[in-house]
């Protein structure tokens, strides 16, 4: 025999008479060489151990051994033999073999054929309807009973979420809506120059800003920011049992921690907008000063196109904008599953749900607008 | 030889808030030493600064005659290799199921062959009396569970050192019973050495060697010995009350 020999782990099984030996040899490690096997494994467990030749092992032993035992099935292996084992390995393995085998989660049944899928991608999307139904009917109710004085929430919880989504987020509005405006005058004014109409870019910039651009981009920021922080929150509440809390003290969640937010939010949304506009705006007319507009005619040209009717079509989107974002946070961390992978799934949905049905939304009210002629 | 964990006057705070202050104890090879004491009084605090997540504010951790408080966090790797540790509630991945959970370390740690790692796996489950619970993710199995789960994956590497924080707290008396055999069980098989935070009586004196009664009232380390001798001898009237569950304590004797 060879050094190396004395050290690789071996298992040989051996047959005496009626009786199977199983020698145990060699260095059993996790970084050592792999198992050799050798003689033909017999369908019963071994009714003794050899392990005169083994030198040290660690959790692969007992993981060799175990996997044998639990080969056979359970009603062949009523109590297996672990006769001349080390008396370490003995207890080790006892303990191991004392709970018997729990067969798999139920299998989740993947289906057979495409029309299966279909079926199943149809159930889920309608299963995912008729949640979106299911919760605005209950936040509906929430909100006629804060109309009537019944719903309970901490007005400290309200005026937090109010300052979480009105003035923290005024500097990435701020940043953004600046630079919306910085674009859209950059464009306009290379094509508006070529005939010598660059003082319409002021009429460009304003427009698109208060009825479009405004509100869209303080939306999109705010699904991103505060509709995410919503399902995060409310996702990991769900996770730790915080809302079943809530329920066994007889505070409605609905009432407690969706209204106070879409209350806010709805409030907020507009005020952001507004806020929005006047930057934007600001944006056009730095780029006007540059290219020689100034200031006091671009203001002026901007009152000109900018009138109240205009400027009040944004404002009136942002109040639904401002309820979907909030409506599609809350309802994807009510939703979400007990863990915290389910809390980042609720997260990314919110935000996707929210950002695609504001765009949906503001395509609805362009042709309305339209329709309606303003 | 030095003692396998060598605490020297360790002083621990969060911020100018002291939890405790002027610990002075050695584990020794294969002990199962206890960590206990009253709620809130910093048990899992000082788990943390054993195993280098939170840095003490004075004195110092030794393992053998190496200084680990001394060694930079981003040096601590073959420290950090020989521990194992189970956290209060499992801490599972919850992204992975139990077997993955398990063999994540262990894949990790070095190239093996699939059905390896899939019996090593598998027998660490059967361990903790999980066996066969390979394709089940963390939340959909209890909070019992789950805690059993994460003494496996902290057993997965076979290490030296296994830290576990209330391992037997939410479990049955029965399951409880049964970790306490597998606790000794390692220790004597794999010679690990084991340190557990728990305020259990009946497992502290099941299976502790050494136990370390942390004192909320003096903030500092009430006594440290063998939980019998202590339960009955202790100078300390804390210690006694402790040990005897508040009922009155017999006179030191």
């Amino acid at each position: 025999m060879t050094s190396v020999d004395t050290h690789s782990p071996r298992a040989i099984w051996q047959k005496d008479g009626e009786a199977w030996t199983l020698e145990l040899a060699g260095d059993w490690r996790r970084d050592g060489a792999p198992v050799e096997v050798t003689g033909n494994a017999p369908k019963s467990a071994a009714t003794r151990y050899k392990t005169d030749a083994l030198s040290s092992f660690d959790s692969t032993l007992p993981a060799f051994v175990f996997a044998l035992l639990r080969s056979i099935p359970a009603e062949k292996l009523k109590a297996p033999s672990l006769e001349g084992l080390p008396e370490s390995l003995r207890g080790l393995l006892t303990l191991a073999l004392a709970v018997p085998e729990e067969h798999g989660p139920p299998a989740l049944a993947s289906p057979a054929s495409a029309i299966a899928k279909l079926g199943d991608i149809a159930q889920k999307t309608w299963g995912s309807m008729i949640g979106v139904i299911h919760f605005v009917g209950e936040t509906s109710q929430s909100l006629a009973r804060f109309i009537t004085h019944r719903a309970r929430f901490r007005s400290s919880d309200f005026w937090m979420v109010v300052q979480e989504c009105g003035v923290e987020a005024l500097p990435i509005v701020t940043l953004i809506s600046f630079l919306i405006g910085l674009i859209l005058a950059f464009v306009g004014n290379v094509q508006l120059a070529n005939f010598g109409a660059s003082i319409f870019v002021a009429d460009l910039v304003g427009i698109a800003m208060v009825r479009e651009m405004g509100v869209v981009m303080t939306a999109i920021i705010m699904s991103g920011r505060t509709g995410a922080a919503f399902a995060a929150h409310i996702g990991s509440m769900k996770a730790n049992e915080e809302i079943d809390a809530l329920r066994t003290f007889g505070f409605d969640p609905f009432d407690f921690l969706v209204l106070p937010r879409l209350i806010a939010l709805v409030l907020m949304m507009p005020v952001l907008t507004i806020f929005s506009n006047a930057i934007g705006i600001l944006g056009g007319m730095m780029v006007g000063s540059f290219v020689g507009i100034p200031p006091v005619l671009y203001w002026n040209e901007t009152l000109t196109s900018v009138d109240l009717t205009n400027s009040s079509l944004g404002v009136i989107k942002s109040v639904f904008f401002g309820a979907t974002i909030a409506i599609s946070g809350c309802m994807q961390g009510m939703q979400a599953g007990k863990s915290s992978a389910a809390v980042g799934e609720a997260t990314t949905k919110a935000v996707v749900a929210a950002i695609t049905s504001i765009i949906v939304l503001d395509s609805a009210f362009a042709a309305i607008f339209t329709l309606l002629d303003i | 030889m030095a003692a396998k964990i060598t605490v020297h006057g360790l002083t621990m705070s969060y911020g100018p808030t002291v939890v405790m202050h002027d610990l002075e104890f050695e584990v020794q090879d294969k002990d199962i030493f206890v960590i206990m004491g009253g709620s809130g009084c910093g048990k899992s605090t000082l788990l943390r600064h054993l195993i280098g997540l939170e840095e003490p504010a004075k004195g110092s951790i030794l393992y053998g005659d190496k200084y680990f408080t001394a060694t930079d966090p981003t040096e601590r790797g073959d420290f950090i290799r020989r521990f194992g540790v189970m956290y209060q509630s499992g801490a599972l991945w919850s992204s992975l199921t139990l077997g993955e959970n398990i063999a994540m370390p262990i894949e990790e740690a070095g190239q093996l062959p699939a059905h390896t790692v899939r019996d090593l796996v598998a027998y660490k489950l059967a361990l903790v009396g999980l066996s066969g619970y390979e394709d089940f993710y963390p939340a959909q199995i209890s909070g019992g569970m789950k805690k059993r789960a994460g003494i496996a994956r902290a057993m997965a590497l076979d290490p030296d050192i296994l830290f576990l924080d209330e391992p037997g707290a939410g479990l049955d008396p029965l399951s409880a019973r049964r970790l306490d055999d597998l606790i000794r069980q390692l220790r004597d098989s794999l010679g690990s050495t084991i340190v557990i935070v728990t305020h259990e009586l009946a497992s502290i004196f099941n299976i502790a060697t050494t136990a370390l009664f942390l004192d909320s009232a003096t903030k500092t380390q009430g006594a440290v010995g063998n939980p019998n001798d202590l339960r009955d001898h202790s100078d300390n009237p804390a210690v006694r009350l402790f040990l005897n569950r508040g009922e009155a304590p017999q006179t030191k004797s």
